[in-house]
Order: C-alpha cells, then structure tokens, then sequence
C-alpha cells in the first residue's frame, strides 16, 4: 500500500515538475527554434514547432556580419577579470571583517551596499569623463575596474557571510601554535575557504557577463562584449526575429552552460551562508 | 615597396601631400538592412583605398544615437565617422561639432543631391553630413482589398477617404485591419508620424513665441481623429506598435493600409519576406485640402565629428559612401532594387532603377513634397517636419509620445493627454529658457 | 598585544576594498552631487551656471514623479511577491524525488542566465505580441479575444518578465536551505501527528527565514534600478503607467542629456534606495544574525 501511494506520488511530482520545468525553459527553448527558422517563418502565425524548414543561414548570416569570437573573448575578459580582480580585493577584507569583527563592521558592510544603489544611468556622464581624461573609453580594462566596483560589494557580502561559517576556534588553535598570518591562510582558511570563494566567482561572472548597461555605453569597436553584439541584431528595420535569435542563442550558451555545469558550487554561493 | 605604393596611393587620393600611413576608421552606423550591405562592401572601398581600414560599430538605432550623442558631446573621440539623421545635424553643427564637408572630391557632384534633402543638411550652405539615404513617409494599400471592397486609391489621398476606406476593409473575425499606423511611444515612433499629420490638419507644435500648441483646436482633432480611427479599424496592442511591428503586420496580410517610410516599400514588395508582395499599391500621405500633406523628411547621413584625427581619411570614405559609384555597385552586387534610396536625383532618372523600384516615382515625389523649413500651414520658429530641431526635443518628444500612446490605448482622455502634453511640454521649454 | 596585532592587520586588509569603494564613492558620487547643482545640459555647453537646488526642485515636480515612484515600489514589491512565493514553491517541489530532477532543475535556473536586455525582447515580441505572439495564438485557440499585455497591463507585464529571470535565483537558494533542514525533526512532528502544513508553518517556514531574507536583499538592491526591460518594452509607457524612477532618469540623461537633472535624479535615487534599505533591515534584518 504504501508503496504504491509513494509511486503515484513520485508520477504525481514528476508530470508537475517537467511540466513547470519546460514552461520555465521554453522561451529560451522557443529562441533556439527560432534561430534555425527564416525570417519569415519566425513571425508566421500559426507558429511552427518542430516541423520548419530547418536552416544555418542566420548564423551564417551573425558570423559574417560581426566578429562573434572578438565580443565573446571580451565578455570572458571582462567577466572573469573583474570577477578575478573583485575577489583579490574583497577577500582580505570579508576575512577581516569576519574574523576580527569590530562595533562597526556591520555598518562598513551596509556602507558597501550602499554604493550598489547608485543607478548606472544617473552616473554615466561622470564616469564617461573620467574615463575620457584616462584614456579608458573602449578599452577592457576600464571596463574591469567598472565592473569591479559594481560588484565589488556583493563579493565581500559573500564572502563575508560564507567566511562566518568557518569555526574561529582553529583559526585560535593555529595562533596558539604560532602560525604566521601567511601560514594561517595557506594551509586552514585556503582549504575551507575555497567553496565559498568558488561558488561567490561562479555568480558574480554571471553578474559581469549579463551586465548591459556599462558595457555598452563605455565601448565602441576594440572592448565591445556580447550585449553590444546583440544590440547590433535588435529591432533594425525590416525583420529581425530569427537573426536576434541567433545572436542571442550565440550570446547566451557559453554562460547557460558554464551555469549548468558547475550549478552545485554555483548554489552553494548562492545562499550567502544563509545555511548551515 | 608594398609601403611606399601604399602612401602613394593614400597620398594621391587625399589629394594632400602629406604622407599617411594605413589608417582606421571607425564608423558607427544604424543597423539598418542598407548599412548592412555598406558594411559588407567593406572590401570594395579597401581595394580602392588600400591606405585605409574600416572598423564598423554597427548598433540599434536607439542604442547608436545615445552613444554617439554622449561622445560628441563629451568630445569623447571614439568615432571618426557617425551615421546621424536630419534632426541632429542642424543642432550639432551649430556648435561646430561636425566637420563641414568640403575634401568630398571634385567628381562627387553635390548638385546631383536632392535639393530637400540636401537642404536639410546644410547650415549656411555648407554641407555638414553626407546623406546615405532619405526617406518620406507614404500610404502603402492592399490593392486586392481595396478591389474586393469596391475601393479605388487616389495617388493623392484625403484623411477623409482614407478613414474611410480603413473603416470598409476592416474584417475583424478575419484579422484584417483596415490600416496600421504607429502608435508606440517615443519621439521618432508614434511622435513621427503623429507631428506629420498634425501638420496636414493645420496644427503646430509651437508659435512663433515658442508658446506649445497642444490646447489648440488643430491638435485636438488630430488626436480624436487618430484615436478613433485606429479605435474602429486599427489592429489590436496599436500602442506599442512601431516600425517593425506594423511591417510584420502588413507583411504577413493583416493590414488593408499601412502609413509609414517610403523604405518598407521595398520590404513589403520582396517577395521573400512578404506575403503580399504583388498585391501592394502606394500613394502620397492623405491632405485635409489645408496645402500640406502629412509625410515627413528623414535622411540617415554620414558626418565627421569635429574631434576626429582622421578628417580626410573620413571624407574620403563618406564621399566613396554617398556617391554615385556606390550606388551602382550596389546595384551591380543586389540588384537596383536594394540601392539605397532618396538621395540623389540621378537615380530616380534611371530607367533601370524605375524599372526595378515600382515605388521610385512615388517615393520621389513623398520627398520632394516634404518642406522641413515651412512643415505646418501656420508660421513656425523651427526646422523639421515630423521633429523638432531643437536639443530638447527628444525627451519632450517622447514625453509627449507616451501620452498620446496612453491615449490610444484608452487609459487617459484625448482631452487629458493634450493637457498634459501641453503643461509637460511648458515646463520644458521653460527650463530651456524659450519662455518665461 | 596580539589583540592589537590582528586589529592592524584587519586594517591593512580591509582597506584595499574600502579604499577603492571609497574612491568609486567619493569620485562619481561627488561629481554628480557637483553637477546637480549645475545647470548643466550637454547639447548645450557653454551654458553652465549654478542653480542652487533647482534641478531637485525641476526632478521632484516632474508630473511623472509620484507615478514613477509609486510604480517602483510596485516593481520591486511584485517581482518579490511572484519570485519568493513561487521560489518557495518550485523548491518545495524539486526537493521532492521524482525522476528527471537533475534535469528539471537544469531547466528551472536557465533563465538567470539570461540577458535582461535579451528576455525583454523575447517575451515582448514572441510572446505578448497580440497578433504575433504565442499567448495571442493560445488565447485564439481558446476562442478568446487576444489580451494586448504590455498596452492593458504594462507594469504587470514587465514585472512578469522580470520575475521570470529572478525566479531560478530564489528557487536556488530556497532549494538549498531546505535541504539542509533536520530531516528527523520533521519526521518527529509527523509521528506527533502534524499535518504537512503545520509542518511547513512551524518547522520548514522558520528554517528558511534566512535564505528568504537574502533572497529579498539581493534581489531589492537589483531591482531599483530595473530599466532596461522598461525601455526595451513600452518606453515607460503607455502615459505613466511603466515609468520607473531609473527610467525618469534614463529620460534625463540619455534623451535630453540634461546632467544636472539627471544627477538630481541619481541623488533623489540613491536616498530613496537607502530608505528602502534601512526599511528592510529593520524588518527582516535581524534574521542575519546567527
């Protein structure tokens, strides 16, 4: 009896959860679709599934139309650069912060988020001068610092709160014992640290990869990453369904499928320390 | 020797002597199909200009204009040539941010231009930006729809006629909607064509006291005019329907009229993408018998800006992109059909060209009738027909735009959204400094 | 002494993070406080001149303000409701076996994956489309008459979309914690005799405290400054009805290139943010402390 129950149970779940699995997937299913459809079947009603005249011709058409490697090469730059940079900054201070906490560690915290809220749109002419007088305007490495500070926040919040996790009585072992700070780092934070210090990475290249608003406004030719690739399929005159598809299908799968492989460290950031 | 052929060859075509090694230029251009196809001819220009390389910055237009707009005013450098349309190149020139383009070469024959266009890319008669392509706005109609209906086109429209024969067409239950017209919000959206047809029913946007119209008799019909007919016989989510929206609406036979750029000419007559490719007629936009027809006058140009260090490298590329050469190696590449339009009178007299474009004549004429220095029946105090060439005009422009758009979709009053287009509008031009 | 000790080295390694978010504080912070209160438009240079808080007074009585700041809150507040509830809800329900669940919960994250920009161009035009769209194409084959979304239901529309990207971050996190939660205290309460809700009232709800508190930090801080679906969509329109105070911002700087007023703009925006912020943490902040 009991088993049965579970069994209907488990076929009950299973129908529910691919169900909302797939209307959850599906627009980005239905991107792909249309990516291999012509132009003309794209926006025909009623819509075709599977049974289309299956056709490359919008990549084809992506590829020779922009350099689709150049934009993504600077996506990954820019990406894991200011991830890289961000997390070579936040780390000492979460460790600090979490380690040797003062009265007023939770307000510097709070401070940092802060900043998060100053809304790109209102800041673009500061920043765009800055970056003129420095000769950064379309250069990766502008674009690293930028994104840096964005994020910088939300990697020592991680950071922080993972750190937390980490059971300072070892860390007053290892001093007893006359472990050095170098040393205390190297062989018992490193080690514990790595999941937490992974997993804040994996989100925060996502963040960096998906960010369109710096990265489109401060490049032109040599620095532009893959938004300002999309932005040269979206809305022309004339019909765009299918290219934008390819485009976006093109932008989007080095991240969704980096995303998928590495979801468990991934997950793990994501709770901030939030569990146990 | 392959260094020194080049510097000769870039010397002599500049015309300068000064020695210039291999250049780039970086050109950022709208993503529209005929700067795709320049883009494309990137090595003919090469093999001719081996001295210069060409880096294309190819964006959305809405997304290109923010960019470009933010460089040239920052004076930021990153764009040796900018595609820019006639409603920034009388306002940038005025503060000699463009470059006036006098290095296009003797055989680039600058009286072939056509005269409005040309016109509105001139500031003292000095030419501030090459036109790549120029564009009106006309009645594009289902001439199997109109038969069925016992409908016959004029070549010259009324609004009334127009109403309607979009009123006869409409087939609801069929999804047939008598005529499409824009109605998303944004100044160069619904506010085009809305301006443009504003001006056919004798209404302005501003006095000759910059005092705004939008209380003014003239508007009001104009608006209840709109709402009512895209109400009755206008497709459904009207409001959020722009350029491309409408197109696939008419391409895919849903639209018995369709008012917009004489450029969706050539994409609702390619029978690759359209539907009714062999079914569509055009007209010039309607009249209300007040002396001025409601299309408009654009022309997506390219310009040097001021802060560039490759001045004759870019004019040297502008003057390759607008001429008359080009014009024919696109033709020879994608047939005549797919030349750019609506710059030069040369091309509208060639029969090839005639022969290929069933809507050259009227899309000439469309041009030609577009006035941008007198748009409305009653004096104004500034230049453009479906714009506003003033710095303030694109955010009052879509300001007022999305009001006009609330009213289509029925969420405020005809009444409500010229009051508040006219107290938005006031608050602006106050703070320009235009009025007390 | 080693007290003092591992003080000065907490100094020396927080300052690069607070030096540097410093800098980003007090350099662009400080110019756009400067311009703000400059009369400052960049199509117009030459132009500039003090003007005292007049470019606060012109942001604040901005006849779109009041909607504008209603409608942000609303945004917020509808992406939270939508991406918690039905977080928790998806969590609940993949934490259950059933076969294929790897792969679901492959297909539930995908759409944090993708581009804002991207999303809103796809829902808008491939699915809420009234004529084109697949929801138009659904609702025909129903008999029903097509709902025009983005004209009838603008904010409801755009804070779907936007959901829809946040949705997998908080299903994560809610899938996370509820898998750490003591499983022999559940089966405890369930030999008590108590019901699957009270169970999850009284045992799974409080356990998830945390995570739910992270969910709504993270995601309010990114959502205030939501802008891009808005202007890929409806432009703010139709009327008022979609405008945001960072797209009232947006018409500022990047339509009028009004930098004065847009700088108001930013202040105004970043102390509306902070009263939000300290709002949350007085609510729900206490459940960050362990």
């Amino acid at each position: 009896m009991a088993r049965e129950v579970t069994r209907r149970r488990k076929i009950t779940f299973t129908v529910i959860g691919w169900l909302i699995g797939l209307t959850l997937f599906f627009p980005i299913l239905w991107t792909i679709l249309t990516s291999f459809k012509t132009e003309g079947e794209a926006i025909a009603t009623p819509p075709s599934f599977l049974f289309f005249q299956w056709t490359f011709e919008n990549y084809f058409e992506v590829q020779s139309r922009s350099d689709y490697l150049k934009h993504a090469m600077n996506s990954v730059v820019i990406s894991l650069g200011s991830t890289g940079l961000g997390l070579l900054v936040a780390i000492p201070a979460a460790w600090s912060m979490a380690f040797s906490p003062t009265r007023r560690t939770k307000d510097v915290l709070m401070w940092m988020l802060s900043t998060k809220m100053l809304p790109p749109v209102g800041v673009l002419v500061p920043i765009y001068l800055l970056f003129r007088d420095f000769d950064l305007l379309d250069t990766r490495i502008g674009l690293v610092m930028v994104l840096m500070l964005m994020n910088l926040p939300i990697i020592v919040w991680m950071l922080y709160t993972y750190f937390k996790e980490i059971p300072g009585e070892i860390l007053e072992a290892a001093r007893m014992d006359g472990a050095t700070l170098g040393k205390e780092i190297a062989y018992i934070l490193a080690p514990m640290a790595v999941p937490g210090i992974a997993s804040t990475l994996l989100l925060n290249i996502i963040l960096a990869w998906n960010e369109a608003f710096w990265t489109l406004n401060l490049t032109a030719a040599d620095a532009a990453p893959l938004s300002a690739f999309i932005a040269s399929y979206s809305s022309p005159e004339g019909l765009f369904w299918a290219k934008l598809s390819a485009a976006s299908t093109l932008a989007i799968a080095p991240i969704l499928v980096m995303g998928w492989f590495s979801q468990k460290q991934l997950v793990r950031g994501l709770t901030f320390g939030a569990v146990k | 020797m392959k260094p020194i052929r080049i510097a000769l060859a870039a010397g002599a075509l500049l015309g300068s002597t000064s020695l210039v090694a291999a250049e780039t230029l970086t050109i950022a251009t709208v993503n529209n199909g005929d700067m795709i196809r320049m883009q494309k001819l990137t090595e003919a220009f090469t093999a001719k200009h081996p001295g210069i390389e060409l880096e294309w910055v190819t964006m959305e237009e809405n997304v290109l204009r923010q960019k470009v707009t933010t460089d040239i005013a920052t004076k930021g450098g990153q764009y040796d040539v900018m595609t820019i349309g006639t409603y920034e190149v009388p306002i940038w020139a005025k503060q000699n941010w463009l470059v006036a383009l006098d290095g296009l070469g003797a055989d680039y024959d600058v009286d072939d231009l056509l005269p409005a266009i040309r016109d509105g890319l001139s500031i003292d008669g000095k030419l501030y930006a090459a036109p790549f392509y120029g564009e009106s706005s006309m009645v594009m109609y289902r001439k199997d729809l109109f038969e069925s209906a016992g409908l016959k086109m004029p070549p010259a429209p009324t609004w009334e006629f127009v109403a309607d024969a979009a009123r006869k067409i409409t087939d609801k239950d069929n999804e047939v909607y008598g005529v499409c017209l824009r109605g998303k919000a944004g100044w160069g959206e619904n506010m085009a064509f809305l301006s443009a047809t504003a001006n056919s029913f004798g209404a302005r946007w501003f006095d000759m006291d910059w005092e705004p119209q939008f209380d003014s008799e003239q508007w009001k019909t104009t608006l209840q005019f709109y709402v009512d007919l895209m109400n009755d016989a206008g497709p459904p989510g009207a409001s959020s329907n722009g350029f491309n929206e409408n197109l696939a609406l008419f391409q895919t036979g849903k639209c018995g009229m369709w008012i917009d750029a004489t450029v969706a000419a050539s994409f609702v007559t390619n029978p690759a993408e359209s539907q009714v490719a062999d079914k569509v007629g055009f007209a010039l936009a309607p009249d209300n018998g007040l002396g001025k027809r409601g299309n408009w006058l654009w022309a997506w140009s390219l310009a040097v800006p001021a802060g560039s260090a490759k001045k004759d490298a870019a004019q040297t590329f502008i003057a390759w992109a607008t001429s008359k050469e080009y014009l024919a190696l696109v033709a020879e590449k994608e047939g005549w059909a797919n030349v750019p339009p609506g710059t030069r009178k040369s091309l509208y007299a060639n029969p090839e060209y005639q022969k290929a474009a069933p809507f050259a004549e009227m899309t000439l004429q469309s041009i030609n009738s577009a006035d941008p220095t007198e748009p409305a029946v009653d004096p104004v105090p500034y230049v453009g027909v479906q714009f506003v060439a003033i710095p303030e005009f694109q955010g009052i422009g879509t300001a007022v735009g999305q009001q006009f758009s609330a009213a289509l979709a029925g969420t405020v009053t005809v009444e409500q959204a010229l009051q508040n287009a006219q107290n938005l509008t006031t608050r602006e031009m106050k703070r320009g400094g235009y009025i007390k | 002494m080693a007290t003092l000790h591992t003080r000065t080295n907490a100094r020396v390694m927080m300052s690069p993070a607070v030096l540097m978010l410093l800098v980003w504080m007090v350099i662009p912070l400080g110019m756009t406080l400067y311009f703000s209160f400059l009369r400052y438009n960049l199509l117009m240079p030459g132009m500039e001149e003090f003007t005292g808080f007049g470019n606060y007074e012109f942001f604040l009585t901005d006849p779109a303000f009041l909607d504008a700041l209603f409608n942000t809150l609303l945004l917020v507040g509808g992406v939270l409701l939508v991406t918690v509830v039905g977080g928790t809800f998806l969590a609940l329900l993949i934490d259950q076996p059933f076969w294929g669940q790897g792969i679901v919960r492959l297909l539930v994250i995908a759409p944090f994956f993708v581009m804002p920009t991207v999303s809103a161009l796809v829902w808008k035009n491939m699915f809420m489309h009234p004529v084109n769209g697949l929801f138009a194409w659904i609702a025909h084959g129903f008999g029903l008459e097509p709902v025009d979304w983005l004209a009838v239901l603008p904010l409801f529309s755009i804070t779907m979309i936007v959901a829809w990207g946040w949705l997998p971050f908080a299903t994560l996190i809610i899938l996370t914690a509820l898998q750490s939660l003591d499983q022999e205290q559940k089966e405890a309460a369930e030999m008590d005799g108590a019901g699957s809700v009270s169970i999850f009232l009284y045992i799974t709800l409080p356990h998830l405290a945390r995570a739910l508190t992270v969910v709504i930090l993270i995601e309010t801080i990114f959502l205030l400054s939501v802008f891009a679906e808005i202007l890929v969509t409806t432009n703010g329109g139709p009327g008022t009805a979609s405008t945001n105070i960072s797209y009232l911002i947006y018409a500022q700087a990047l339509l009028q290139f009004d930098v004065g007023g847009a700088s108001a703009g930013g202040v105004v925006a970043i102390i509306l943010a902070n009263i939000v912020a300290i709002f949350l943490i007085r609510m729900i902040g206490k459940n960050l402390e362990t």
